[in-house]
């Protein structure tokens, strides 16, 4: 199969995670689609990897796990913490900062 | 499948150059001392290690840098993925200097009756029991520090990644102490937790679209290497498409750090809900790292790419201009206002970006070189700013409110005149360093042949002077507001007061000797 299909289902899953965090209004939902992107780019990296015949690629989308692992331990530990005072992760909700 | 195995076998250990990268590594040794350094310690002696710590490791990181440059060291390190060049030296100076006088700021305690400005415990609902006991413990984040020298580590490696990994790590590392450190306020903890959400979700889907970028850069080159993307921009015969989606994409991700529009909308919010001494310290050292590496990018590696970044790069810029300027006049938030006066200056770095003028010429200015006078003097200045406004106060915490800062004169003249004096030299007023500044970045665009971005920039800076000038005016001449007075603060606060000072006067009154140093900075090394 050719690799460079790869690199449109990564534009696929990247689109639906982009659109994702701009139509979902609850922030852990939002968040995982920043999760979606950041995997769809790991494919679009491996892929890239096959086409260019390099192990760059593979080697990035390991760095990128441990990017997304740290991210989600921050992201989670806000959540949290918004949810506590709250008892809401909408986004909608957090509307206190203004002019 | 042998073939993919063999490289494996021949990979070698990495070679680092430990001296070299010294400054780095001393300041994230620091960092992971420093949480040691909670695990291990009783309470009442962390607040001493840890200031000492950041001071020590500040210091130690300088003079290493200083002598490093003395003797020279200069190249690609750590196997190809930091470039030690000049921009990389006065990026690593600047870091250092801000980021330790942020750092100073943090660590003030006379203002809160003997606590730090960051939560008593972070992790306690606002207004419950168990907030209320931590705070009557004197309990307090001692871990603001180490999480600072971590985001101080990922900028300096941002500002001189030499291969786009590096700078996507880099980025994660500098950005997630930074929304941690945004949601620790200690008063108005609901505002700082909103900030911290808003800034970690816009941050996050940012940096995933500068992560697909690179992956499209790298799908287009087969490297990460801004050298190697460079040489393949330059003969590419295939995958434009390749390039334009990557060129974007790592725009955005590099201008949503820069706050840049139509990137800046976290901007106000964060700057506004964030505890004062972080809001100082993103608003010049995040800035800074993200400006060196945006220019790092676009001129080592994007370079071939020039006509068509440009054009898009200065219709940003005039945008920029006119939503930080526009934006800034109907503030009535002192917070909210210098958020927006940083999103105007990120418009004007960005017509000096625009020019692109990359040649090094003895006595002339390179576009890097103006650009880090420009915000050396906007680093001063903002360091100044923010640590003010942490001292003016009412019997609630901070007053944040324009109407609160109405009449400051009257109640303390001295720290009425020193924000006067930022607020000039943001404005671009003669003698200040901003002036010299605004007139470096202003020859830089228009040698790069774009006058009429440079006559856009100038009606906006008077513009904007109009804004800076109403705060000095509602100081000095407004009604006194009843209830706001001026805190009694320690060295912490009042040292990065004095040295922005000191630093704002010298920017002004004698240029030379940084602008000679701007001007070593100038050319990146490919």
């Amino acid at each position: 199969m050719n690799p460079e299909n790869y690199l449109i289902l990564a534009a696929l899953l990247f689109s639906i995670g982009s659109i994702g965090v701009l139509v979902r209004r609850n922030a852990l939902v939002a968040f995982m689609c920043v999760e979606l992107m950041l995997n769809a780019c790991n494919l679009a990296l491996v892929a890239g990897s096959q086409i260019t015949g390099g192990l760059n690629g593979q080697v990035a989308s390991f760095f990128v796990m441990v990017v997304a692992a740290a991210e989600v331990v921050v992201g989670l530990a806000i959540i949290v913490s918004i949810y506590k005072t709250r008892r809401s992760t909408s986004v909608d909700d957090a509307n206190l900062l203004k002019l | 499948m042998s073939s993919y195995l063999m490289p494996v076998l021949e990979m070698a250990a990495p070679t680092l150059e430990w001296r070299a990268l010294a400054p780095v590594l001393l300041v994230f040794a620091a960092a992971c001392l420093g949480i040691l350094l909670e695990a291990v310690l009783p309470r009442r002696l962390r607040f001493v290690a840890q200031t000492t710590l950041v001071i020590a490791a500040g210091v130690a990181s300088l003079a290493f840098l200083v002598i490093n440059w003395r003797a020279g060291y200069a190249g690609r390190l750590a196997m190809g993925s930091i470039m030690l060049d000049g921009p990389t030296y006065f990026a690593w100076g600047a870091l250092l200097v801000f980021g330790v006088l942020a750092f100073m700021v943090f660590a003030e305690r006379s203002l809160n009756g003997g606590a730090t400005t960051f939560a008593a415990s972070a992790a306690s609902v606002p207004g419950s029991a168990d907030e209320a006991e931590s705070s009557a413990a004197r309990h307090e984040h001692t871990e603001v520090f180490p999480l600072g020298l971590f985001a101080l580590t990922g900028m300096m490696v941002f500002a001189s990644a030499s291969d786009l990994l590096t700078l996507f790590v880099a980025l994660e590392v500098f950005s997630l102490p930074l929304y941690l450190l945004s949601g620790m306020a200690r008063r108005r903890r609901l505002l700082s937790q909103e900030a911290a959400l808003k800034y970690f979700l816009l941050g996050a889907f940012s940096s995933a679209f500068m992560l697909f970028g690179i992956a499209m850069l790298y799908v287009f080159s087969g490297s990460f290497d801004l050298r190697v993307i460079h040489a393949a921009v330059g003969g590419a015969t295939t995958g434009p498409g390749l390039i334009f989606i990557g060129l974007t994409f790592i725009a955005i991700g590099l201008l949503f750090k820069t706050g840049v529009v139509p990137f800046h909308n976290w901007t106000p919010d964060v700057y506004m809900g964030a505890p004062t001494p972080v809001t100082g310290f993103m608003a010049i050292c995040t800035k800074f790292a993200a400006v060196v590496a945006l220019m790092r990018v676009f001129f080592v590696a994007l370079d071939g790419m020039r006509w068509t970044w440009q054009p898009i790069f200065a219709v940003l810029a005039i945008a920029t201009m006119v939503v930080g300027v526009i934006g800034a006049l109907t503030q009535t938030d002192i917070k909210r206002l210098l958020a927006y006066s940083s999103i105007a200056h990120a418009g004007f770095v960005l017509t000096a970006i625009v020019g692109a003028n990359q040649q090094v010429v003895a006595g002339q200015a390179t576009s890097a070189s103006s650009v880090f006078f420009y915000l050396a003097a906007y680093g001063f200045a903002t360091i100044g700013a923010f640590a003010i406004v942490t001292l003016v106060r009412n019997p609630a915490g901070e007053d944040n409110t324009l109407a609160g800062w109405s009449g400051l004169a009257s109640k303390n003249p001295w720290v009425a005149a020193l924000f006067a004096l930022f607020m000039l030299s943001f404005a671009g007023i003669p003698l200040t360093g901003g002036f010299i500044g605004k007139w470096a970045v202003f020859t830089s665009a228009w040698q790069g042949g774009y006058w009429w971005l440079v006559i856009v920039a100038v009606l906006f800076s008077l513009v904007a002077a109009y804004f800076y000038l109403r705060v000095v005016v509602v100081m000095f001449v407004g009604e006194p507001a009843p209830t706001t007075f001026v805190g009694r603060a320690s060295a912490w606060t009042w040292i990065p007061i004095i040295i922005g000072v000191v630093g704002t006067l010298w920017l002004g009154l004698l240029p030379d000797s940084v602008m000679q140093l701007a001007a070593f900075a100038g050319g990146f090394l490919r």
